[in-house]
């Protein structure tokens, strides 16, 4: 029998993974984002395990609503490295220092 | 240990190997398509909970239109992969010491201890007739009716602003203005009657010369 503790270690264990490379890659910010949509998709798997062992239907629903906001989020995400590369001709975080402060 | 159980350590170890591949690949196309490998896995994960509606959606909305797109933007970008990854090593401890201290904590609050069988047990399976889709439509349709709709907003919002950041004019290229073609009037935009004095017939040239000089020519 599957228990709620499985998923609840492999979201962590994703998660955890998933911090890893955002310290590991943070000069690629294609990378970065990669990173942020495994971050997501670990929340996600605590709400649609959550959501079967308690019976209720809620943490479904708000999964829907994180695969939506994640898809804006990368369509953003990726329209504005397209025009950073655009300007600059580089996505290293390390050179955009448009922003000095 | 059943079947289940099985399947879910055989996608569980694909899950987790597949995303440990995406942070370390060097090729950013490698890491997307390990990224995709991911999902699908985790989309098996779904539906072994019940969650079928959801995993069909993971894999259809996120590896048929999400990764996509990054797949695209990553071909179209020209990166220097090697210049990324210089400080790779360097990074590499402190990015381990912070996941050992996050699995040490989680270990001890989400293990079996408190989240296993005797807490949670696991609900009895769902009658044949039942349709997840169908209970998460009612659900989507009638109580979370708002933010659906807040929903929509928000994608329409993105839609508009990926298009308006990445568009745009280049001074070279000629197009056509429709709202000028469709306000042009016969009279004075597209047609011109000019006067000028008749022209003289010219003398009619004979066959033979017309094809001496066509022959010339060539």
């Amino acid at each position: 029998m599957i228990a709620l503790s499985d998923y609840l270690l492999l979201a962590g264990l994703m998660f955890a993974i998933a911090v890893a490379g955002i310290f590991i890659n943070r000069k690629n910010v294609i990378i970065l984002l990669m990173c942020i949509e495994l971050m997501l998709l670990a929340v996600n798997i605590n709400f649609v395990a959550f959501s079967h062992f308690l019976g209720d239907t809620a943490g479904q629903v708000f999964v829907f609503f994180i695969l939506t906001v994640a898809a804006a989020e990368a369509a953003i995400g990726l329209a504005i490295l397209v025009i950073l590369f655009r300007g600059r001709q580089t996505i290293n975080v390390d050179e955009l220092d448009l922003l000095k402060g | 240990m059943g079947f289940e159980k099985f399947l879910f350590f055989l996608f569980a170890i694909i899950t987790l190997f597949s995303a440990g591949m995406v942070v370390t690949r060097r090729n950013p196309v490698h890491a997307a398509l390990y990224l995709v490998l991911t999902f699908v896995a985790t989309a098996a994960l779904w539906l072994l909970i019940e969650a079928e509606f959801l995993g069909i959606v993971l894999v259809l909305v996120y590896v048929g239109a999400v990764m996509v797109l990054f797949l695209f933007v990553v071909m179209m970008l020209d990166i220097d992969v090697a210049a990324m990854r210089a400080q790779f090593i360097r990074y590499l401890p402190l990015g381990l010491l912070i996941v050992g201290l996050m699995m040490f904590n989680m270990i001890l609050v989400l293990g079996p201890g408190h989240f296993g069988l005797e807490h949670f047990a696991k609900p009895a399976a769902a009658a044949l007739d039942y349709s997840n889709t169908e209970v998460l439509g009612r659900e989507l349709y009638t109580t979370y009716l708002y933010q659906f709709e807040i929903a929509a907003v928000i994608l329409l919002v993105a839609i508009v602003a990926a298009i308006r950041l990445t568009l745009r004019r280049r001074p070279e290229t000629k197009y056509l203005d429709p709202s000028a073609q469709v306000r042009v009037r016969k009279g004075p935009d597209r047609l011109r009657i000019v006067k000028m004095p008749t022209e003289p017939v010219p003398a009619p040239v004979s066959q033979a010369a017309a094809g001496g000089k066509n022959g010339d020519d060539q």
